[in-house]
């Protein structure tokens, strides 16, 4: 930390610039055109190449000014809550819209460190029946209860 | 005269049973985010975006509409009653609100808001029909070169004017026009940026983006530090304001309005800086400068009234030229596009009805607010008592089944929580999101000026330089940026937003 005088500006630089390579690596494969006739290619690598300066003088701040580093990280309610979404994604189709929405609402509810097994039964179980009543009953989304895992067609 | 006869279109619009309807669906829904601190109109708007597919443009719009100025409304309660403001823009409000709520004049802070609010609202409703109009025909004047000055202009105020390192906040504009150019090429169909993944030919779902940003991420970050709310409600004395109080708030109220519907046109503009900038100005010249955060009734009368205002005025960019100047007028246009409105200066003359609508409903609403907001502020208060933890978990079920439901497609859940991540580390970097989000809209508009100015110009980038119009905004947005960046302002900026 001698030298790295901010950590979450020389992150964020080095992130910026990742992200602009990135994008410049995609843009140079697509045709660039001319000043006059802009090809699919041309403003995008402008805005890596932007991208890619700005991210340069955050990092260099980094080492220039200093300030406080990142305080904790919720580790928990990120990762849960990443699951939570993702587990709606894949299972929403083969269990179906009330399994899938519990699971996600419970796997929510695990995020938070103030988690306690009844209150999280509760708020799944009152979410499913509200959801299932305005989302499905009232709004009349498309989407199958129960899936053909669970026995649904 | 066209104003009342417009105006009197509007009415007839917003005064249908189901636009009354849809309006204080908005208000009390917006009132209902603006009492919970750590949901807020954009995450709100964003998981709403999905159901107002459904409705007529009209209707979704005021609904939307009436959540952010609503939200604006619940904010400052919870402020003066709880010390807790529900909304960045009521912090200030919390200031003084809550230390008169102390000495026992909750009631008098409470009604010195709501007037306020309701008289700003009302002023900033009639400058938004008198100016939008004429700003919308300027516009249709503008050629390609100009609509990309003026864009670069937006984009740049609204990065000097929000809080937090500039130069992170231009590369967060640029990592969001990147990801706003992807998806199929507008002129050639090439596909950009979706890295063979064939779910992202229309370039990433905007819903999906904003929510995954604004709402998850948002949670995440909550839930770093789960404080238990006090809930020490200050008891509501008598609402009514002695003939003193009045003295005292007239003149930071129509300051206030002032100050806010100027500020909120700004690109980057709106409710919070208004805010700050009218508590700022109240107490500078204020007779006596230490009676503030100690329950000085200016300090709330002035703040209230210029957030509210400015959230108003926030409209007429995005409805005259379709530039959103705040991530919630950005999610406004993407709920015109998912309507099949093309956002700009046509909206006014092409759709009366909307435009006109939409101006009076704000009318309608904030009177709503009024009527309904003062005797249900026991109901609003016992609200608080519902707990972070129960909450989110149902935000998340609302913000997973909203973004499946725009295409019915699982793979935008997928991006949602990529985003979300995405939202919480750059978060965690100080790098504010918003900037990201606006970039993300007006990507696409940038690159299509731009590429019809080049083509108009024959590839000569001075046309940008030659037509005065687009050379004025040009300028505008390049002193804007050499004003912040200067070493001295800064540092009076960093001040101004720590107060």
């Amino acid at each position: 930390m001698s030298f790295i005088r901010s950590p979450k500006d020389v992150l964020a630089g080095l992130l910026f610039i990742a992200l602009a390579g990135l994008f410049a690596w995609q843009a140079n494969l697509l045709p660039m055109g001319s000043s006059v006739r802009m090809g699919p290619g041309y403003f995008p690598m402008i805005l890596s190449g932007l991208m890619g300066v700005l991210g340069l003088i955050v990092l260099i701040n980094g080492f220039r000014f200093s300030a406080e580093g990142a305080t904790g990280i919720a580790w928990r309610g990120l990762i849960l809550l990443t699951l939570a979404a993702l587990f709606f994604g894949a299972f929403l189709r083969p269990l179906g819209f009330l399994p899938a929405l519990a699971g996600t609402v419970f796997l929510s509810a695990l995020g938070s460190q103030k988690f306690h097994i009844v209150t999280a039964l509760a708020i799944t179980g009152v979410m499913v029946v509200f959801s299932w009543a305005v989302f499905i009953w009232g709004l009349g989304l498309p989407i199958q209860l129960i899936g053909p895992w669970l026995g649904g067609y | 005269m066209e104003l009342f006869d417009n105006l009197a279109l509007g009415f007839s619009v917003a005064f249908s049973l189901q636009n009354l309807l849809y309006c204080f669906i908005g208000c009390l829904l917006g009132t209902l985010i603006g009492v919970l601190p750590g949901l807020g109109p954009v995450a709100t708007i964003a998981m709403l975006l999905p159901i107002t597919f459904g409705l007529p443009p009209v209707s979704a719009l005021i609904m939307l509409a009436g959540i952010y100025y609503g939200a604006q409304y619940g904010g400052s309660t919870t402020a003066i009653l709880i010390n807790l403001p529900g909304e960045s823009s009521s912090v200030v409000t919390a200031l003084d609100g809550h230390q008169m709520a102390k000495q026992g004049r909750a009631g008098a802070a409470l009604a010195t808001a709501a007037l306020g609010s309701f008289f700003a609202g009302t002023v900033a409703t009639f400058l938004l029909a008198l100016f939008a109009p004429p700003l919308a025909d300027l516009a249709l004047k503008f050629g390609p070169p100009e609509y990309f000055a003026l864009m670069v202009l937006g984009l740049i105020a609204s990065v000097t004017l929000a809080s937090g390192s500039i130069v992170k906040a231009l590369a967060m504009i640029v990592l969001g026009l990147l990801l706003g150019l992807s998806g199929q090429d507008i002129y050639t169909g090439t596909p950009r940026f979706t890295f063979d993944v064939q779910e992202l030919t229309d370039g990433f779902d905007f819903v999906a983006l904003a929510m995954g940003v604004f709402g998850i991420g948002e949670i995440i970050r909550n839930l770093e530090d789960e404080k238990q709310r006090s809930l020490v409600a200050a008891k509501v004395s008598s609402l009514m304001l002695t003939k003193d109080d009045f003295k005292q708030i007239i003149a930071p109220v129509l300051r206030g309005t002032i100050l806010g519907s100027a500020l909120g046109i700004l690109p980057g503009g709106g409710a919070m800086l208004s805010s700050f900038a009218s508590y700022s100005i109240e107490k500078k010249i204020s007779k006596n400068p230490k009676s503030f955060g100690k329950g000085a009734i200016a300090g709330v009368a002035g703040p209230e009234s210029a957030n509210n205002a400015g959230a108003q005025t926030s409209f007429i960019p995005m409805l005259t030229l379709g530039i959103p100047s705040n991530p919630v007028m950005a999610l406004m246009i993407g709920a015109l596009i998912i309507q099949g409105i093309t956002p700009g200066p046509n909206v006014v003359t092409e759709k009366p009805d909307l435009f006109w609508g939409i101006i009076a409903s704000m009318w309608i609403g904030n009177l709503m607010l009024v009527l309904l907001n003062l005797p249900l502020i026991g109901m609003w208060v016992r609200l608080l008592t519902v707990p972070y933890h129960v909450l989110f978990p149902a935000i998340m079920a609302f913000c997973c089944i909203g973004v499946y439901s725009v295409n019915n497609n699982t793979f935008d859940v997928y991006t949602m929580a990529l985003f979300g991540v995405v939202g919480y580390v750059l978060v965690k970097l100080d790098c504010e999101p918003a900037p990201l989000l606006l970039g993300f809209v007006i990507g696409p508009m940038l690159e299509e000026y731009l590429r019809r100015a080049m083509l108009i110009s024959r590839g000569d980038p001075m046309v940008f330089v030659t037509r005065p119009i687009s050379a004025t905004l040009l300028a505008f947005a390049a002193i804007a940026l050499i004003v912040v960046l200067l070493p001295s302002v800064s540092k009076t900026r960093e001040e101004a937003f720590r107060e």
